[in-house]
């Protein structure tokens, strides 16, 4: 069974690419374009095997959506990679403290991406 | 279409155009005192995002500036940086440099260093810095997982493989980041030979067991040729979160040496302990979800514009097939209410409606043109030494994309020319009583199915007698010419004024405006000028919706039939004797409700036929346009009133004085479009319009 994962990211072009990764690799790609979408997303879809974020969104950014995500029941050991720019260790530490699985540096390479999926949903 | 990833560099490459646009007009909004902090995050955001991108493609300079501009932003974002308007002025050229870096990425143009290069000696004053050894190329490399072992590693090794010592006890927020040691084992095994035992001394019995601490902990062994820092990536998410010794190996170990441990299926068993644990973590800087004052934008489709001008061409035959039909049920003589008439006015309604769609499609706002415009303020009051600010009003008109595009280079040279020559310097504003800073507005509106963009300045208005004397020193005019307030503005778009080198320093304006006058006619528009002195100058295109399809009226003179573009026309009137006047030996003007205005010989004009005897009796169309200059077109007969499909003659025959284009006709004719205010400024001969008096004979064309 292919893995399904939401990718949330305010970038046409990140969440393009992150598309492409995916589908590459046999993973189902479900897209969202910010934390409230991704939540609105995450309520229409059965749960995903993992969540990829990125950090700055409008409306609700990465650290918001991810303690959106892990307040909830269903969602609280559900897989979630930080996708971001800054691989700066105090955003890594902020990201982790929301609740993060993970993170990825962008720009990512696609094989590591979906390597690192694989490691968190197993 | 076929490489994906050429797709989404292209995709990218539109969404930085939309990023731009957001950057500038958050700035723009800041600059203005109405931002927020979301305005700060929507800018920082924009930057942000085409860094990202631009990491993704290999875009190393666009990367480095979008760094070094995201990071100016992130002070502002973070209120260490007070959004002063040097602040902002500084922002905004970083804005056209990252705009310029996009452009260049696109085109594979190679960055000019030396325009990048002062705005980021600015921005480093701006933010203290020293410069520092950058970071940057550290932070943006791919730093991919190793994860793999070259198998043929394996194969070589004579002796056993080296084995590796790992403690691995997990805290209980390991959990609830929703990490999971099995799969940490799972890829530890793909590194080489894995043994695994757990450690459950700390597990309580069932009783005592808290689901949501953390008790168990593992030692694995490892064998495999792999550095240390290749283990300690596959714990690369947990680091921090649990307690991790990796052990070197100090010589192969052949046998296990912890069978007295738990073997795996146990471990399985025990497998309850990864129940998640939620722990509520305080978030310092917790940002609260701001309203969603943001809408989400509207689902768009990005469309090759190739299939659109296809569409577009489609719809003009569909037009022209339409016409066909109706001339065919006309000729036939159907009656009025019979289904086939009542079926074919469906079909020219679905007709219209379907072209107006279509137009719909390519119709975008002005607003990326404006911002350009913007740009171009900056630019050239810096060059000059002068402030001016620009104001935009309408920004979201909607033009056909086409005309947007053409109307670039004409509204660029305007701008320059209202900042060059339009708005006095800072020093002679103050003592006019004029704020120092000069403003220049761009307006754009719908008026009457056309737009028209407003260029104004408020500077010193044209100096007309130093235009005129200029006029008169180039010969362009006879010393003694008696012109009126229009007529002095209208020099401007003489060509030979504009080539004047030292025209520059002339007060007034002039350069190039020959130039801006024949690219907005080639757009089917008009440019008119309005001056005040001391209080500005405006200028006036009025340009059509659409490229592709007018609203004509149908004319047949001299057994010639032609097209007169229906917005050109205020009313159409039979003449009566009472209406006549004659004017001069052989000028005819008409008197319509007191006003007299020249008539035109349309037949006379294009060289059909010899001027008529009498126009008693004959039907005109009274042209009009911005200015109010009319006239009285005399045509022999109106045929029919109808869309028509202009075709382009211009690559054909060049530019035709007074005609604007050609279209194919119902039964297969073709009738040129006529551009009625051209024509009335070309007229000649006996039917010479009247507000063409003022200039001797030779002299009556100022274009000719």
């Amino acid at each position: 069974m292919s893995l399904h994962v939401l990718a949330v990211d305010d970038s046409r072009t990140m969440r393009d690419m992150v598309r492409l990764a995916l589908t590459s690799a046999g993973i189902e790609a479900h897209l969202a374009e910010d934390g409230v979408h991704g939540l609105e997303v995450l309520d229409e879809m059965t749960p995903p095997d993992a969540i990829i974020t990125d950090i700055n969104m409008p409306r609700l950014d990465g650290f918001g959506f991810i303690d959106a995500v892990r307040a909830r029941e269903e969602f609280r050991s559900i897989p979630i990679l930080v996708l971001t720019t800054e691989s700066a260790e105090d955003m890594k530490n902020r990201a982790r403290n929301a609740g993060a699985t993970g993170w990825i540096v962008k720009p990512f390479d696609p094989a590591k991406l979906v390597k690192a999926l694989k490691m968190v949903t197993g | 279409m076929s490489d994906p990833m050429a797709e989404i560099r292209a995709s990218f490459f539109v969404e930085c155009e939309e990023l731009l646009e957001s950057l500038q007009d958050g700035l723009q909004t800041i600059f203005d005192g109405a931002g927020d902090s979301e305005t700060v995050n929507v800018v920082f955001r924009a930057v942000h995002s085409i860094k990202g991108g631009a990491g993704a493609f290999g875009l190393d300079a666009l990367v480095a500036f979008a760094h070094r501009f995201e990071t100016a932003l992130d002070d502002m974002r973070a209120g260490r940086l007070a959004p002063e308007p040097s602040v902002l002025k500084l922002f905004f050229s970083c804005g056209d440099v990252l705009a310029d870096l996009v452009r260049e990425s696109r085109e594979g143009l190679p960055h000019d260093g030396a325009r990048s290069a002062p705005v980021l000696t600015d921005l480093d004053v701006l933010l203290g810095n020293i410069p520092t050894p950058e970071e940057d190329p550290i932070d943006f490399e791919v730093t991919t997982l190793s994860l793999d072992l070259g198998d043929g590693l394996l194969d070589d090794a004579p002796v056993a493989t080296p084995a590796w010592t790992i403690d691995f006890k997990p805290r209980a927020i390991l959990y609830a980041n929703g990490n999971e040691p099995q799969f940490l084992f799972r890829t530890l095994r793909d590194l080489g030979d894995l043994t695994v035992s757990a450690d459950d001394t700390e597990l309580p019995d069932l009783h005592h067991l808290d689901p949501e601490h953390a008790y168990l902990g593992w030692r694995i062994k490892l064998e495999a040729f792999v550095e240390a820092a290749g283990i300690r990536e596959v714990f690369d998410f947990v680091e921090g979160l649990c307690d991790l010794t990796i052990a070197q190996p100090l010589a192969p170990v052949p046998e296990d040496g912890f069978e007295d441990l738990p073997d795996l299926a146990r471990l399985q068993r025990v497998e309850p302990v990864s129940t998640p644990l939620m722990v509520p973590m305080p978030d310092p800087a917790s940002i609260p979800a701001p309203p969603p004052q943001t809408p989400a934008p509207r689902a768009t489709v990005r469309v090759d514009l190739d299939r659109i001008d296809r569409l577009v061409n489609l719809v003009g035959e569909i037009v022209i097939n339409q016409a066909m039909l109706s001339q065919s049920v006309a000729a036939a003589g159907f009656p009025p209410n019979s289904p086939v008439r009542t079926g074919l006015e469906e079909f020219q309604q679905l007709t219209r409606d379907i072209q107006e769609s279509v137009m719909m499609i390519r119709a975008q706002p002005v607003k990326s043109l404006f911002q350009r415009m913007s740009r171009i303020v900056r630019e050239a009051s810096a060059t000059v030494g002068k402030d001016v600010r620009l104001r935009t009003e309408g920004e979201n008109t909607e033009v056909d994309k086409t005309v947007i595009e053409r109307l670039a280079d004409p509204l660029t040279h305007m701008i320059r020319n209202a900042v060059d020559h339009g708005i006095e310097a800072g020093d002679t504003r103050e003592v006019s009583a004029k704020p120092r800073e000069g403003t220049i507005t761009l307006t754009a509106l719908h008026r009457s199915g056309r737009v028209v963009i407003e260029i104004g300045d408020d500077g010193a208005g044209i100096n007309r007698a130093k235009v005129l004397k200029k006029a008169i020193e180039r010969g362009l005019v006879p010393p003694d010419a008696q012109l009126g307030e229009t007529e002095i503005d209208n020099l401007l778009f003489l060509p030979g004024f504009s080539t004047a080198d030292e025209i520059s320093n002339l007060s007034g304006r002039g350069v190039g405006m020959d130039v801006v006058r024949s690219s907005i006619q080639a757009l089917g528009g008009r440019i008119t000028i309005q001056s005040e002195p001391g209080k500005g100058t405006t200028f006036s295109i009025s340009l059509p919706l659409t490229l592709a399809v007018l609203d004509g009226m149908v004319v047949s003179v001299a057994d010639e039939t032609l097209v007169v573009p229906l917005n050109g026309i205020l009313e159409t009137l039979a003449l009566t004797q009472r209406d006549l006047r004659v004017f001069g030996p052989a000028t005819h003007v008409i008197d319509i409700r007191e006003t007299i205005v020249p008539l035109i010989d349309l037949g006379a004009e294009l060289g059909y036929r010899e001027p008529l005897e009498d126009y008693t009796g004959t039907v005109v169309l009274l042209i009009g346009q911005e200015d109010g200059l009319n006239a009285a077109m005399v045509v022999d007969s109106i045929e029919d009133q109808r869309q028509v499909v202009i075709k382009g003659l211009q690559d054909n025959f060049g530019r035709v004085p007074g005609v604007a284009a050609a279209t194919i006709l119902g039964d297969g004719q073709i009738a040129l479009i006529l551009d009625p205010v051209d024509l009335i400024t070309h007229a000649n001969g006996r039917t010479r319009p009247f507000a063409a008096r003022a200039l001797p004979p030779s002299q009556t064309s100022p274009t000719s």
